[in-house]
């Protein structure tokens, strides 16, 4: 029976490959020179979803909240076969930590309304909190399975999965609608559809149309007049639209959020300090890579009792 | 009965009938940070048939232990605990609660905070008492919790603080905090809880769980060997592991090498992984981000080889090789089994 899917995804900084180009001087990641990609996990959660359309039937609505170039995500999700895409983008949903960003998605999620289950990754690299997934659920008032590695059935009603445990796994029923958190280790996304790439690549949100417009229109500061600009761009933007290939944003008006409970404001923890770990050279010995060197290090290490 | 506002809580994570080591040893930490806030410490001990494990919890530094036995509770499930928990949390509004950043902690601890609608903070390695001044407001507050991590982005220990709502939460992965002394002459109080669910042990049923015995115990090592992105391939671990075994140590590794897939994340140390406190800490080809230093810094001795000289590590080892680990490891190898 088809399944009505919707799939949380989170743009990321790619944090395994910090390389020295994008390590600032004093220590810290330049996260700008850090290219963006789509968070690992989530690819394994859209990867389920997919499974389970090719199965079952259905639809997939792919959710993403981030800035304004995480359009980007959405894209690689259309491309990899999602059926349409919303995505959260706004100055009001910044700054928000796990709570705020559950409030904002949980809005998105009854909007879209009617879904059986929602899919996340477990964790974004970048946070590594694992809470968004289970925030969403509780907000919305679902039973969550977090860890899934594979789905075993699907009923009507109820799903059986497997999620793993610390030292193992468990089999589960679970009653729909429900939230389930995606492991990597649970499937290998599929590659993207070529014919979707070919299509898709040229999918974009308003905004991007505007802002390349606006910068053919007024080369030097990129501000033409706003009536030029609209006008400019209606004819853009409604074939972008027939061709199913507007990327839908939605400010909290578009969501029935309340601004209070998005962004910074919404969010109950904040950062106090921060404090940069200057790590000078410490008073460490050298050893030399040699036999000798090697040699001194080891019987040093057994004379004072570190090594038995 | 001690005062019954306030309080620093822990969850204590039980699995037919053992406390978590995580839950311990965040007793020791609720402890300490109970005493400078002048509160009491209380644990939440959800399961079925519990017998010694409230004077145990006593005996670790508990003042008050919430029990709700219930055969609904036998096994963790999240909606009945989270149900339980909250209903305990908003009739005793506590200041603190804990809960170890294990599986259980990890799928417990955000629902707890969605419902309550509070901060919860994720893998602290460090938490302590200060005041804070709200930057924009100037507002002051005191006596907040100090929740500290690395945060990604570098060199960088974060400072979080949750000034307006309580609980102020946070989750500690295991082996961060110290396991405590258990005094067996310490008093406390039993606090039998009611066990109120409406459709919550409907909604997700357990088929079947399988747990094997854990076969990785970095926790308790006296050697770690601990390989990174450097060693290559899980090929290039079978060398680590031999460095391990011949030591007598157990096998680490690093973030960077277990996202790779040369080896299970059971072996992470780390922030995100398991932290360590070994005689001897070995780091192979491990550049040794603040994520992973704050896995293994407390390790007595910390031997680093890496073919780069500025690899952050060397900044914080004992002793530094500047070498090949395909070719330093088979020469310790060598001189220790010829001692």
């Amino acid at each position: 029976m088809p399944l009505k899917m919707i799939v949380l995804i989170k743009q990321v900084p790619d944090t395994k490959n910090i390389t020295a180009k994008a390590m600032n001087d004093d220590g810290t990641v330049n996260r700008s020179a850090l290219p963006s990609i789509f968070n690992p996990e989530d690819l394994n959660a859209l990867e389920m979803a997919l499974t389970l359309r090719d199965a079952h039937g259905g639809h997939i609505t792919v959710v993403c909240m981030g800035p304004p170039n995480a359009a980007e995500q959405l894209r690689e999700a259309l491309m990899r076969g999602a059926d349409d895409v919303a995505f959260l983008t706004d100055r009001a949903y910044a700054v928000a930590d796990t709570l705020a960003t559950a409030y904002a998605i949980t809005c998105a999620i009854r909007k879209i309304g009617d879904a059986d289950l929602v899919f996340a990754g477990r964790q974004a690299i970048d946070g590594d909190t694992a809470q968004v997934g289970p925030q969403v659920a509780g907000a919305l008032g679902v039973p969550q399975v977090t860890y899934v590695a594979e789905i075993l059935d699907v009923a009507p009603d109820h799903i059986r999965a497997r999620r793993l445990i610390d030292g193992g796994y468990e089999v589960v029923d679970v009653r729909l609608p429900a939230l389930l958190t995606v492991v990597d280790e649970a499937n290998e996304p599929r590659s993207r559809v070529a014919k979707r790439m070919m299509h898709y690549k040229r999918a974009r949100t308003a905004m991007e149309v505007r802002d390349v417009i606006a910068q053919q229109l007024d080369p030097e500061k990129g501000k033409p007049d706003p009536e030029l600009l609209a006008q400019h761009c209606a004819e853009p933007l409604a074939d972008l639209e027939r061709q199913g290939l507007l990327i839908p944003v939605w400010g909290p008006a578009d969501i029935d959020a309340d601004i209070e409970q998005c962004g910074k404001k919404g969010s109950p923890t904040q950062v106090k300090n921060i404090n940069f770990v200057t790590l000078v050279a410490g008073e460490h010995k050298n050893v030399e890579p040699t036999k000798d060197g090697v040699d001194a290090l080891v019987h040093e290490l057994i004379e004072d009792h570190t090594l038995d | 009965m001690p005062d019954r506002t306030g309080g620093v809580f822990v969850f204590a994570e039980q699995d037919g009938g053992t406390i978590a080591d995580v839950s311990l040893e965040l007793l020791s930490k609720g402890r300490e940070l109970a005493d400078s806030l002048g509160q009491h410490l209380a644990a939440i001990l959800l399961g079925h048939q519990l017998d010694a494990q409230p004077a145990q919890l006593i005996a670790c530094g508990c003042d008050v232990v919430f029990v709700a036995d219930d055969p609904r509770l036998a096994i963790y499930t999240t909606l009945p605990y989270a149900r339980v928990v909250c209903d305990l949390l908003e009739a005793q509004k506590p200041d603190v609660v804990l809960f170890g950043a294990s599986a259980s902690g990890r799928d417990l601890g955000p629902r707890v905070a969605s419902r309550l609608r509070t901060g919860l903070t994720a893998d602290c390695t460090s938490l302590e008492i200060g005041d804070h001044t709200d930057p924009v407001r100037k507002t002051e507050y005191k006596n907040l919790l100090y929740q500290i991590r690395p945060a990604f982005g570098g060199n960088i220990i974060a400072t979080i603080v949750t000034p307006n709502h309580k609980p102020q939460m946070a989750t500690v992965r295991e082996g961060v905090m110290r396991l405590p002394e258990p005094d067996p002459t310490r008093t406390g109080t039993v606090v039998p809880v009611d066990v109120a669910l409406d459709d919550e042990a409907e909604l997700v049923k357990i088929l079947e769980r399988v747990k094997a015995e854990r076969t990785v115990n970095l926790k308790g090592a006296k050697v770690v060997v601990a390989g990174g992105a450097g060693v290559g391939s899980s090929e290039g671990f079978e060398l680590v592991r031999e460095l391990a075994h011949t030591l007598g140590g157990e096998v680490g590794a690093s973030r960077a090498a277990v996202d790779a897939g040369y080896i299970a994340r059971d072996h992470q140390v780390g922030q995100t992984g398991t932290t360590v406190r070994p005689k001897l800490y070995i780091a192979a080809g491990i550049s040794g981000s603040v994520q992973h230093r704050a896995g293994m810094v407390e390790s007595s001795k910390i031997l680093a080889i890496n073919t780069d000289p500025n690899a952050p590590i060397f900044s914080f080892a004992h002793y530094g090789i500047v070498g090949d680990l395909f070719e330093v490891i088979p020469m310790m190898i060598d001189t220790y089994k010829h001692k």
